[in-house]
């Protein structure tokens, strides 16, 4: 069983590494833009520690859901992705694989850009700190959720954009104890109430995403 | 149908509104061809996805080893490979890592040796560390084939196998069909092409009501 995860994984990090191109869009979105908002709202410190966190944390979603559309679209434009619903494993475990590798490529990069950001948005450290833990944790829900949306839309005319519609709402919990995590431990009211909640959010995503998405992969097949 | 692994009972497809068959009946014992003939559109790819599992039935079922493939669904998996209308290799790897990631797939052990013999048997000796980007649309399809041997499966469902082969690549098909078949496998196949398979147990189906001219 953990000998397929582990194929899954292996085989979309080596596609990833081979198409680095598509691989950078997804860094380069995220950072062009939280880089917009300073140039927008004025450089004036105490304003940009204040939206800091919340727009580093929309910045992420979108920055996954760029990479979302393509997370089974590819498999199945060259008929690989009926092989691997096809093999003797679960439908379930593919789906985590999946997602596993979607975090690896798309997630962890942003926890190592995000604190270059935070000093951008003069973040302090203990917030910076607590931005990336609260990352740690959200970055896993943005690919688990964003699985079950990929598997809906797959195959549709436009199912970049009913994606985008689909899922972004699915993604308020999580942006909402993300940014707030950062927003307590600034006002100094302690972010554990926040992060413990995203964390017990993201352990539900792990328990009940995969299975959403392999049923409806199995209907988008048929 | 005492002896038939892959049975089919009163199965009925439809594709949104239009039903495409009803009511149909077949089974499939060891050493068994299945040529499943039929004009353009009469739902000869939907029958074999409903064999594969891929698509579920309107009405009927698909029984391996008389079970429903609902109820043993992964082991019959195990026990199939499936080649459809897309190649299902990746562009962006050269065929032998192309086997190696299909034999994960399927929880297999990689065997460089065997993958690359098979390749070579299959005419591809030149094209081992080429990314099958570059590869020709019958070269692609030559990697699908090798993985097909690889996976080592009793029944091969295969949609159009021989497009985009060249002549030698055909007889090279209808020659690893009769092994297979011989050597107690099945295949399911649809074909538009004429394939010479003396003494080798043929069982015909004709979908759809549009008649067509006998192929061999």
């Amino acid at each position: 069983m953990h000998r397929f995860l582990l194929a899954v994984l292996r085989r979309d990090l080596t596609l990833a590494a081979r198409r680095r191109g598509d691989w950078l869009i997804a860094q380069f979105f995220f950072v062009m833009v939280a880089s917009l908002f300073p140039l927008g709202v004025g450089p004036e410190p105490e304003m940009l520690a204040r939206i800091g966190p919340g727009v580093l944390w929309v910045a992420a979603t979108l920055a996954s859901l760029l990479s979302l559309t393509r997370l089974f679209a590819d498999d199945h434009h060259d008929g690989s992705l009926e092989h691997m619903v096809l093999s003797p494993e679960p439908t379930v475990l593919l789906v985590l694989g999946k997602s596993i590798a979607h975090w690896l490529i798309y997630g962890v990069p942003l926890l190592l850009i995000a604190p270059v950001l935070g000093i951008q948005f003069h973040l302090s450290w203990e917030a910076i700190m607590v931005l990336e833990l609260s990352l740690l944790l959200g970055t896993p829900i943005l690919s688990l959720l964003g699985s079950v949306g990929a598997a809906l839309t797959l195959g549709l005319r436009g199912g970049g954009v009913l994606l985008t519609l689909l899922i972004l709402p699915l993604y308020i919990p999580a942006l909402i104890f993300g940014a707030g995590a950062v927003d307590g431990v600034m006002a100094g009211t302690g972010a554990e109430a926040h992060l413990s909640l995203l964390g017990a959010f993201m352990v539900l995503s792990l328990m009940i995403a995969p299975w959403i998405a392999a049923a409806a992969l199995r209907v988008s097949l048929e | 149908m005492p002896d038939a692994l892959l049975s089919v009972h009163d199965l009925a497809c439809a594709r949104g509104e239009r039903l495409l068959f009803k009511g149909m009946n077949f089974g499939l014992g060891k050493g068994e061809l299945l040529l499943v003939q039929g004009g353009n559109g009469q739902g000869k790819t939907s029958l074999l996805r409903l064999l594969t599992g891929l698509a579920r039935p309107e009405e009927g079922e698909v029984r391996w080893r008389g079970e429903s493939i609902r109820r043993v669904g992964e082991a019959y998996h195990g026990e199939m490979c499936y080649l459809g209308h897309a190649n299902g290799v990746k562009d962006d790897l050269n065929p032998v890592e192309n086997l190696r990631f299909a034999d994960g797939m399927h929880g297999r052990a990689f065997d460089q040796t065997r993958a690359v013999a098979t390749l070579e048997r299959l005419g591809l000796s030149r094209c081992l560390d080429l990314p099958c980007r570059v590869l020709s649309f019958g070269q692609r399809r030559r990697v699908a084939l090798a993985a097909l041997l690889l996976a080592g499966a009793t029944l091969w469902i295969l949609d159009e196998p021989l497009t985009g082969l060249d002549v030698h690549a055909v007889v090279l098909m209808e020659g690893l069909i009769r092994n297979h078949l011989t050597a107690g496998g099945m295949v399911v196949a649809t074909t538009h092409q004429a394939l010479n398979l003396d003494g080798v147990a043929v069982q015909r189906l004709l979908v759809g009501n549009v008649a067509i001219p006998a192929l061999m």
